[in-house]
């Protein structure tokens, strides 16, 4: 072996090569072609040359520009072979859906991805379309890779995604930025799919490994285990997936401090991953090991959460930025400023008068004033239906010394939840107040 | 540019309101801003659904003529714009506008484009 090249780039490097530099290829050769399609397409296209000639000759010096060139010349060749073949109307469809730069007064300095995750995020689209869209257009992940992760049977993705696409167009839902007017609200928008898919990666909502769940007769560790961390690891994915997209909003948005705000959040939530289950089981906060806590994560956190004080244009993914930092500062449960963390959820309650706020904050409650006065606050609250509500609950029974209502609570919980992980460490709590779990349904 | 029609959708048996005048003129003076921002093309309001007749003639023999609307529904098409604008965002603002005028959800539906001449 003369050169250093083929050894050093597998397939495994380009495939993330390729990975990292989606987004940027498709939006740029979107705003181009004015075609989500054709940019996809001409990507795949660069991305299979790219597999042949690289492993030889070596990366080009700057991959993302080699690729988004091949991939433009590629889809240029095609519109001309397909206009002198096809109808004039197709040659005029492409043309005239070329953006409109005039309209757009900072086009010119604007990341084209930026332009395509306000696209995938469009409120037109529904949730679950801008999560998908926005993982294969920017993140670049396969549709295969989505669909498992989502729990969604491949064809149905596929699917989801085509008929997303053929709204954009056939609707006109814009490319571009939206106006400062808008901007607030169509950001929000933005962070919300991020935060969403972060969540997602972070704590499943379907039952993972469910399966092996066969009540009555004894599972098989072995296989479930399997299945949960061939589960696991593709969720963890969505939350490094997730924060790899908050980054690059951060880098093209460094005025928007929400943005900020949710990449702290994230990080935070992130860096107490490694202590957050163990043998399948959820881990309390109080009951986590905080010497696994990720310090460089939490570090990063700290030092966007203290940039975003400066800026004191406070908002709720930077509350509840600022009261994780309060969790990550404190050695423990009982060294935590829990008076700050009810201050942090005065504050988030004002701007988010939501009840999952409340209950949240009623958890802080206790910790200041005990927990009957925690149970006075969630009595007001309607959320019966709410696993979250009946576990927290459960929990302040439980400390209240109220053992039978905590394990009917216990109990409730356990019909609700549907993350196996959840599920453990309630049957966890159930078993050490002396009350085996009772088959529901 | 892109035409779309905005529907007008709600119960056409429910009473009027009180200020139903201030309704309709709310909507007129909506109509007079779509006409002249220059986006207008066409707009109407519909009688009741109750005074629909549906018609289908794709059999063979006479066609079924059948009385009220094609769906049975507690709310119907009460009426509609359609508009000449940019892209969806320019057609949302406008059914946003819309609907606070005429106080009912608006659909908005992108027309198929004309084919080339």
């Amino acid at each position: 072996m003369s050169v250093s090249g083929p050894a050093d780039l597998g397939h495994a490097d380009l495939d993330r090569v390729f990975r990292e530099e989606h987004g940027r290829v498709v939006a740029t050769l979107t705003r181009r072609l004015g075609d989500i399609d054709v940019a996809e397409e001409a990507a795949q296209e660069a991305y299979l040359i790219a597999v042949q000639r690289w492993p030889e000759s070596g990366p080009p010096p700057n991959p993302g520009a080699w690729l988004t060139t091949t991939a433009y010349n590629r889809a240029i060749d095609r519109i001309r072979r397909e206009s002198t073949r096809d109808s004039r109307q197709a040659q005029a469809a492409m043309i005239n859906d070329t953006s409109d730069d005039a309209g757009d007064p900072i086009s010119s300095v604007v990341d084209d991805r930026l332009r395509l995750m306000f696209t995938c995020c469009h409120p037109a689209l529904a949730t679950s379309a801008q999560v998908a869209l926005t993982l294969r257009l920017l993140g670049g992940l396969s549709v295969a890779e989505i669909a498992g992760a989502f729990l969604v049977d491949e064809a149905a993705m596929a699917k989801r995604l085509t008929r997303s696409k053929q709204k954009i167009k056939a609707a006109r839902i814009p490319y571009r930025v939206p106006s400062d007017a808008e901007l607030p609200g169509r950001l929000r928008g933005v962070l919300a799919t991020l935060f969403l898919v972060f969540n997602e990666g972070y704590l499943p909502s379907a039952p993972t490994g469910a399966a092996a769940e066969n009540r009555g007769a004894p599972t098989e560790p072995g296989d479930s285990a399997q299945a949960g961390a061939e589960q696991d690891a593709i969720r963890t994915d969505l939350c490094a997936e997730a924060i790899r997209l908050t980054r690059i909003l951060a880098t093209l948005m460094p005025d928007e401090p929400e943005v900020l705000g949710l990449l702290a959040l994230m990080l935070l939530t992130d860096a107490r991953r490694p202590s957050r289950v163990s043998g399948g089981s959820l881990v309390a906060l109080a009951d986590q090991d905080r010497s696994r806590w990720d310090q460089d994560l939490i570090a990063e956190g700290h030092d966007i959460v203290r940039g975003c004080l400066r800026r004191g244009r406070p908002g709720r993914y930077q509350i509840l930025a600022a009261i994780n930092a309060v969790h990550t500062d404190a050695a423990s449960v009982q060294q935590t400023d829990w008076r700050q963390v009810v201050t942090l959820y005065d504050q988030l309650l004002a701007v988010d008068p939501s009840p999952i706020v409340a209950l949240n904050r009623a958890i802080a409650i206790a910790e200041v004033d005990g927990p009957n006065a925690a149970l006075e606050i969630l009595d007001a609250l309607p959320l019966e239906g709410y696993h979250a509500y009946q576990a927290t609950r459960a929990d302040l029974l439980r400390r209240a010394g109220r053992t039978e209502a905590a394990v009917s609570a216990y109990q409730r919980a356990l019909d609700l939840a549907g993350n196996a992980a959840e599920r453990a460490f309630l049957r966890g709590r159930l078993d050490d107040l002396g009350a085996g779990p009772v088959p529901s349904g | 540019m892109a035409q779309y029609l905005l529907s007008v959708h709600g119960s056409d048996t429910d009473e009027m309101p009180d200020d139903v005048q201030e309704m309709y003129a709310a909507v007129d003076s909506f109509n007079k801003e779509v006409q002249a921002s220059g986006s207008w093309v066409f707009a109407g309001g519909l009688n009741p659904a109750s005074t629909a007749t549906v018609v289908d003639g794709t059999g063979n023999g006479d066609p079924v003529i059948t009385d009220g609307p094609y769906l049975e529904s507690k709310e119907h098409l009460g009426g509609f714009w359609i508009v000449d604008v940019p892209d969806l965002d320019a057609a949302l603002e406008l059914a946003r506008r819309g609907s606070a005028a005429c106080r009912a959800p608006v659909e908005v539906r992108p027309f198929q484009p004309e084919p080339d001449a």
